[in-house]
């Protein structure tokens, strides 16, 4: 991937040495360094899953069951990911999942059957996402408080509609996205939606002007104003974006799991950013990689499903997460330095 | 206001006299005055249900209600209340985080309530605000969650995680009685309390008495849908066979149906816990995994209510020989299968 506006960062832009190949070091050279050692990681857990338990984990239905799991943070954290690289960041992720989880399901229970539901959950995400943005463009505050002020308030709001209670889905419709005879060449509907959010994802950040301005945002707020930016407009959509991508995944969870309840999304802020994070996205803004992302939700849910194959207990399953996460940004740190 | 019992006024009492009086008037005002919208099914009668006798204010601090169960918890304990006219409840607003109950659970006892009912979010936690209760003459009655000492506390009524975990592996031992070499697996809940680890601890234990079944697989599950539905998708793809699965949760065990559903499984029996209407139905449908389901009653809050009632009129429970309402009562895990899910259909929360 590269960088179109970003001012330069130090160690991370030497230039490559000039030789034959230099066309073809250039595309792996920077950025790609990092995806590389994110697939490496996660190269290494395959292996090891196939060599503990070699049956169970490489058979397709393990992978399926992975991606589906990846699906619903996946797409929670492509839209983290554009927020984060305009130097922002969005604490209610997992609280907008719920919230728009159970106003569609309530919704539901209501029998305004699927187009009900999906864009219920759309509209709360965008709409929890429209007040994040205006909080933060329009109303000067910044991102780590309007966020974790929309974090409370949701997640109240969530268990208001719900009353603590679980609210069971009974659409058919709905409910048949989750199963296995929807499943389109074996790719299961989650994961397909995962799949177009992705590229979508991607192709906005790398090859559009909204992208270009979201990284210009990121690496220098103040030049991308001068530059003719509108900087305010572009926040807004940014936390409009995130709030969308939410409404997608809270839709996601409610096919998975066939109901909505308010403890949904539980901590998906923290997963989301650790997996922007692994994945070479910078916290401070400037630079963001989508793959880099993606690579970073689908090292979580390996890690998760090849314990869980393995029957570790989930004490074990959190110490060594923490332990991997650390492992992925040291090897990355420092394979990024030494090419 | 209901008056002050003077014999209970303890020198720390006094010291927060003014405020409480203060205070207590105003949210009595705003709490003591709720109508009954919902009312509960009919057919539970409350224990002491004779005469009125003298008014008792009950002060009840729970847990917030974010899960199933603990809402049916706060429903019981209301509705109850409600059936007596000679019952105040002063209620606070439900608080996972323990100095933030704390807090609560000192306000009434400033405001000087007769009887306490705490189900605290960590029993251990909340030890030293119910022995400071217990000090300013407040009895308390601790509903299920147990403080550390018995001086923290004047009864304790509960349901039995152990006896969950028993009688389910004995339901499971049983049908599993003519099978060699029978594999079960176990989902349980949050692995971070105390009450997880003792269901697991009955459950194996029971399984000891059936030699011919073994626990191939334990994955903790966090009480919710979805993780429920994420550890059950993978103990699924982990065991290519099993014969029965115990779940401790019937709410995280919505996610695990689907889960199961997903897989397109059903070469296992499942038997769940708590006792979640949605378990109860399924049980009589008789269509799915699901066989049965070991109760944990939430009902235990409407009879904490009646207990803390005859607390605050000196009186036994009716029917037993005693003059005073005994110190602790653990209810029975019962199973529910299909041959008596209607009896049990009215009490399951949703």
């Amino acid at each position: 991937m590269t960088q179109h506006v970003s001012p330069p960062r130090g160690s991370a832009d030497k230039v490559p040495p000039a030789s034959e190949s230099f066309a073809w070091r250039g595309v792996f050279a920077r950025a790609d360094v990092r995806t590389l050692s994110l697939l490496g990681v996660l190269a290494v857990l395959i292996l090891i899953g196939g060599i503990t338990k070699p049956d169970e984990f490489l058979d397709t239905r393990n992978l399926q069951l992975v991606l589906t799991q990846a699906s619903v943070i996946g797409v929670v954290t492509v839209g983290m990911t554009f927020v984060i690289t305009s130097g922002g960041i969005d604490l209610s992720v997992g609280a907008i999942v719920a919230l728009a989880s159970v106003w569609a399901t309530t919704v539901a229970t209501q029998e305004y059957g699927f187009a009900g539901i999906l864009f219920t959950a759309v509209i709360v995400g965008v709409g929890c996402g429209l007040v994040n943005g205006l909080l933060i463009a329009y109303g000067g505050m910044v991102p780590f408080i309007a966020t974790l002020a929309m974090l409370a308030s949701a997640r109240g709001l969530a268990l208001q509609i719900t009353d603590g209670r679980t609210q069971i889905v009974s659409i058919d419709s709905v409910l048949d996205l989750g199963e296995r005879d929807a499943y389109v060449l074996g790719i299961p509907p989650l994961v397909l939606v995962f799949a177009v959010v992705t590229i979508i994802g991607w192709l906005v950040l790398n090859r559009t002007t909204f992208g270009r301005r979201t990284v210009a945002v990121g690496g220098n707020a103040e030049a991308a104003r001068l530059a003719g930016i509108d900087v305010r407009r572009q926040r807004l959509y940014l936390y409009l974006l995130s709030g969308l991508c939410c409404g997608i995944a809270a839709f996601l969870l409610i096919i998975l799991s066939g109901s909505g309840q308010n403890t949904n999304g539980n901590l998906y802020e923290l997963d989301a950013i650790a997996a922007a994070i692994i994945g070479g996205t910078l916290l401070s803004g400037g630079r963001g990689t989508i793959t880099g992302s993606v690579l970073g939700v689908l090292i979580f849910t390996t890690i998760t499903n090849i314990f869980a194959l393995n029957n570790l207990q989930s004490d074990v399953q959190q110490i060594a997460k923490g332990a991997i996460i650390v492992a992925a940004v040291l090897v990355q740190r420092r394979t990024a330095s030494t090419t | 206001m209901p008056q002050h019992t003077s014999r209970f006024t303890s020198r720390r009492g006094l010291l927060f006299g003014t405020a409480a009086v203060g205070a207590g008037a105003l949210l009595a005002g705003c709490t003591s005055n709720d109508s009954s919208d919902d009312e509960p099914a009919a057919n539970d009668q409350p224990a002491a249900a004779e005469s009125s006798g003298k008014p008792v204010t009950i002060g009840f601090a729970g847990p917030q209600a974010d899960h199933g169960w603990l809402n049916a918890i706060n429903d019981n304990a209301k509705n109850r209340a409600k059936k007596y006219s000679d019952v105040t409840l002063e209620i606070t607003e439900g608080s996972n985080d323990t100095a933030q109950q704390i807090g609560q659970i000192e306000t009434l006892i400033n405001k000087k309530v007769d009887v306490l009912v705490v189900l605290p979010a960590d029993g251990k936690a909340l030890t030293q605000v119910g022995l400071k209760a217990m000090r300013a003459g407040i009895p308390v009655v601790n509903l299920d969650r147990i403080f550390n000492t018995p001086q923290a506390y004047r009864c304790w009524i509960g349901g039995d995680n152990y006896g969950m975990g028993l009688n389910a592996g004995h339901y499971i031992g049983e049908k599993l009685k003519g099978k060699s070499n029978a594999k079960v697996i176990e989902l349980a809940g949050l692995d971070n309390l105390e009450l997880t680890k003792q269901r697991t601890k009955g459950f194996d234990d029971a399984l000891k008495n059936y030699p011919n079944v073994r626990k191939v697989a334990r994955q903790a599950a966090e009480f919710t849908v979805e993780s429920g539905q994420a550890k059950m998708a993978q103990l699924l793809q982990a065991q290519s066979s099993f014969d029965a699965v115990w779940n401790h949760d019937d709410d995280q065990g919505v996610g695990a149906l689907r889960a199961i559903d997903q897989a397109g499984r059903d070469d296992f029996l499942m038997v769940g816990g708590a006792g979640a209407l949605s378990a109860f139905q399924a049980i009589k449908q008789d269509n799915g995994v699901l066989k049965a389901t070991v109760l944990y009653p939430p009902t235990m809050a409407a009879s904490a209510i009646d207990l803390a009632r005859a607390l605050g009129q000196s009186k036994g429970i009716s029917g037993l020989s005693e003059f005073e309402i005994p110190a602790s009562l653990t209810l029975y895990s019962a199973v529910v299968d299909k041959t008596n899910v209607d009896q049990y259909m009215s009490t399951g929360f949703k």
